[in-house]
């Protein structure tokens, strides 16, 4: 495999952090090195948040600007604030209904269709993007965290359904 | 399964037993440092929470009951009180530790430069976060220059893996020269994330053997000259521990410059080295895990070849200051503005910087992107509520306030002054008195404090208030948890002991005891009548009869620990909405935004109906449906 790096961009409460830590255990699952780093805080109540995850022989938890291989928005008003994730050989995805520049997921809306809820969003464009083949793991590697990081079988049913929402798209 | 028993997930099942194997995990620096706790043997820590060092103790609690592991994990009231606590058991031969955040440390300077004297006989280690940016504190402070003022010796993890295997090294010393061991991380060691092995706690084999000797423990000034000619002389002997050594990372032949790093902006330059082949063959790199004290025989002797020295490090010059002028060598480093003198050194500025020392050209950055949306109280907080009213009751005052998640009232106008924990309640008497003595008219004061950090910090502030008659109204936001940091509990709560051993203490006992004559209680979705116990506080207040205090009480809608009702009601935006802006400018719950109309309507999805804006709009345009 080939390293990976990886910029999640969102708002407090979009679930960046979730699908971050569903990413760094698929690949300790795997058998990667992975390093990732996280916002904490006070930005955590509604500000712009953003994550990197580094899977494979890296140092540093951060992505310096420009080098992320996968860009993932999940507020598009985040494009002009992480700005610096994107580089010439940065494949970008954005949770809008479309975007100009960029690969397109409408997740929201897919969310509350599938699930009836926005906030599952996020499970919805790790579903597209694992779907496609952008990731480092295959979408059955992340279904697994996904069943084993899930709190109570509720959250678990509303977690896969999303996730398999975003795997339909792609 | 829980989040937490994940990670701790595969040591239950697959190496039970065995206390040899070491297994893979992904922890959070912070969980990695407090496994490293558990696995060398510390019997007891304490700690108050505080961004980016929260995630120890919770982790710390989380591991030990999964694992039965008899330590003392404790959230104390304070950080003073957390390193008095934990001290007591290194007193007594047991291994310990506190952690904290950077401004924690602060709180409990006092006990950390006097033990630096006195030492220990158990293992204690001072784990004190740092936040270089800052991303979620006061100050850029650097632990780093406070155990340089404590004379004791710290280490700078460049990796959650390195913080854990820190922690022995820590021990180790600490037990040896019989002296506190700081370890200091940033926050993006603590925030990171890595695959890290760890192995089974360590078997606790502790019985406390606490020595009487005055003459140590409760030294008087003479015997406290002779404990710092001690601890000098255990410094001299660290500073010769392999630990406080440069230590070679990338040499070889046709290299005339180096660096010197330590922390994770070591961590950025390793990786600059190794995408960079072009500077990776210019610059020989030296890591250092112990920034103080130095071995300045071992720098003069590595660092020899070497025409120029680049030092790194976050966020002051630690490294820079000890070898300047005694190892033979121009440093270039903060002190001549090579690194900027402020803010996060991330590995963009690294990288920039290694290529500029060694004389190669420098790739323009893209630049960074716009602040982005600023964080704001989540729908329904119960402090929007409380602080709509606080405004009501006393028109044009002036609002001190706390650290919390509550200073971020600010967007609302209703937070003036945070300056640190506990400071509202002695800044409003400040402020009462000054406006009292010198001013022209009444000037209302209303200082709003969260009810962790009044425990914290707050109540001597209010007795002193109460003794000399200074009358202001605080208002104790009291959601039922430390909400900022996580969810941590209070004294007034079970579970901040959770053996069932403790009682709690409430926050209206605790005010009643410190004085205050004015006391009321209320919930602040039940706006009219807590607006008009805050009207009461007021007029309490400017007839001069001291602090009114108003606990407006809640719980936190972030908080899992506390009843969550269900959403029975909902509202929407009538057709009376004049567009005036107001909800959404002072007010700011996240559910009311602009429609395309221009008026205003409610998201329903993130809208907890709790109706408080009903009360706010000035045309009444807000109902239930």
């Amino acid at each position: 495999m080939d390293p990976q790096q990886i910029g999640l961009s969102g708002l407090g409460g979009q679930g960046v952090l979730f699908i971050t830590r569903i990413l760094a255990e698929t690949a300790l699952g795997s058998g990667l090195n992975v390093l990732s780093s996280e916002t904490h805080g006070m930005a955590m109540r509604g500000g712009a948040v953003i994550s990197h995850l580094k899977v494979g022989a890296f140092h540093s938890p951060l992505i310096r600007a420009g080098r992320a291989d996968l860009a993932l928005f999940l507020a598009e008003e985040n494009l002009a604030v992480h700005p610096d994730l994107i580089g010439t050989r940065t494949r970008v995805i954005v949770n809008s209904e479309k975007n100009a520049l960029y690969e397109a997921v409408d997740a929201g809306r897919i969310a509350e269709v599938s699930v009836g809820r926005r906030q599952a969003a996020n499970l919805v464009l790790l579903g597209y993007v694992a779907g496609k083949g952008y990731l480092f793991a295959t979408p059955d590697d992340i279904g697994k965290t996904i069943e084993i990081m899930s709190r109570n079988p509720r959250v678990l049913e509303t977690n896969r359904r999303a996730f398999e929402a975003g795997l339909a798209l792609a | 399964m829980e989040a937490a028993a994940l990670r701790y997930f595969q040591l239950k099942t697959a190496g039970e037993g065995d206390l040899t194997e070491s297994r893979m995990r992904i922890l959070m620096g912070n969980e990695a440092l407090a496994r490293g706790l558990l696995e060398n043997g510390c019997t007891m820590a304490a700690s108050y929470p505080g961004t980016p060092a929260s995630e120890i103790m919770g982790a710390l609690q989380d591991m030990a009951r999964e694992e039965n592991h008899p330590i003392r994990a404790e959230w104390s009231i304070n950080e003073k009180v957390a390193y008095e606590t934990a001290l007591a058991h290194a007193y007594c031969g047991g291994r310990a530790a506190v952690s904290m955040k950077q401004v924690g440390l602060n709180v409990a300077a006092d006990p950390f430069l006097s033990s630096a004297y006195i030492g220990v006989k158990g293992g204690f280690l001072v784990i004190s976060a740092d936040d270089p940016g800052p991303h979620s504190s006061q100050t850029e402070q650097d632990s780093r220059l406070m155990a340089m003022l404590a004379k004791v010796p710290v280490l700078d993890p460049a990796s959650p893996q390195e913080a854990k295997d820190l922690v022995a090294q820590a021990y180790a010393l600490s037990e040896e020269f019989e002296i506190p061991v700081m370890i200091r991380p940033t926050t993006r060691i603590c925030h990171a994330r890595q695959n890290i092995a760890c192995r089974p706690p360590a078997q606790v084999d502790f019985a406390p053997d606490f020595e009487r000797n005055p003459g140590r423990w409760a030294a008087t000034p003479k015997f406290r000259l002779v404990l710092h000619h001690n601890l000098n002389q255990k410094l001299a002997r660290i500073s010769r521990h392999e630990l406080a050594g440069p230590e070679p990372m990338n040499s070889g032949p046709g290299r005339s410059l180096a660096v010197v790093a330590s922390g994770v902006v070591l961590a950025h330059a390793l990786e600059a080295l190794a995408d960079d082949p072009e500077l990776a063959a210019k610059l020989a790199l030296f890591r250092v895990k112990m920034p103080y004290p130095l071995n300045l025989e071992a720098f003069r002797e590595a660092l020899s070849p070497f025409r120029e020295v680049l030092i790194l490090e976050e966020t002051a010059p630690v490294m820079e200051m000890q070898l300047a002028g005694l190892i033979g060598k121009e440093l270039k480093g903060r002190r001549d503005g090579f690194w900027p003198g402020a803010g996060e050194m991330t590995p963009d500025v690294v990288y920039a910087g290694l290529r500029r020392f060694v004389g190669l050209e420098v790739p323009a950055l893209i630049p960074a992107g716009n602040p982005g949306r600023r964080p704001t109280l989540c729908a329904g907080c119960p402090h929007r509520a409380a602080f709509a009213a606080l405004m009501e009751a006393l028109p044009g005052g002036i609002y001190p306030s706390d650290i919390g998640c509550y200073t971020l009232g600010m967007n609302m106008g209703a937070v003036d002054t945070c300056l640190c924990m506990g400071a509202a309640v002695s800044m409003a008497a400040g402020l009462a008195h000054t406006y009292q003595d010198h001013g022209t008219k009444p000037m209302p004061i209303g200082a709003t404090i969260g009810d962790s950090t009044f425990y914290h910090a707050g109540i001597p502030p209010l007795i002193n208030a109460v003794t000399h008659g200074a009358s202001f109204v605080l208002l104790i936001l009291d959601n039922g948890t430390t909400a900022m940091t996580g969810q941590q509990p209070t004294p007034a709560l079970e579970r901040f002991d959770g053996s069932g051993a403790g009682r709690i203490v409430s926050i209206e006992d605790a005010v009643r005891a410190c004085g205050v004559e004015f006391l009321e209680i209320g919930d602040p979705y039940e706006y009219q009548d807590f607006l008009g116990l805050l009207r009461q506080a007021a007029a309490f207040a400017r007839e001069g009869r001291g602090p009114a205090v108003v606990i407006g009480r809640h719980p936190c809608l972030m908080d899992r620990h506390q009843p969550r009702p269900e959403k029975t009601r909902k509202f929407q935006v009538t057709e009376e909405c004049a567009a005036c802006g107001l909800c959404q400018e002072s007010f700011g719950c996240p559910a009311l935004v602009e429609s395309q109309d221009g008026r205003m309507t409610i998201l329903d999805y993130l809208c907890v109906g709790c109706g408080v804006c009903t009360h706010i709009c000035p045309t009444g345009a807000i109902e239930e449906v």
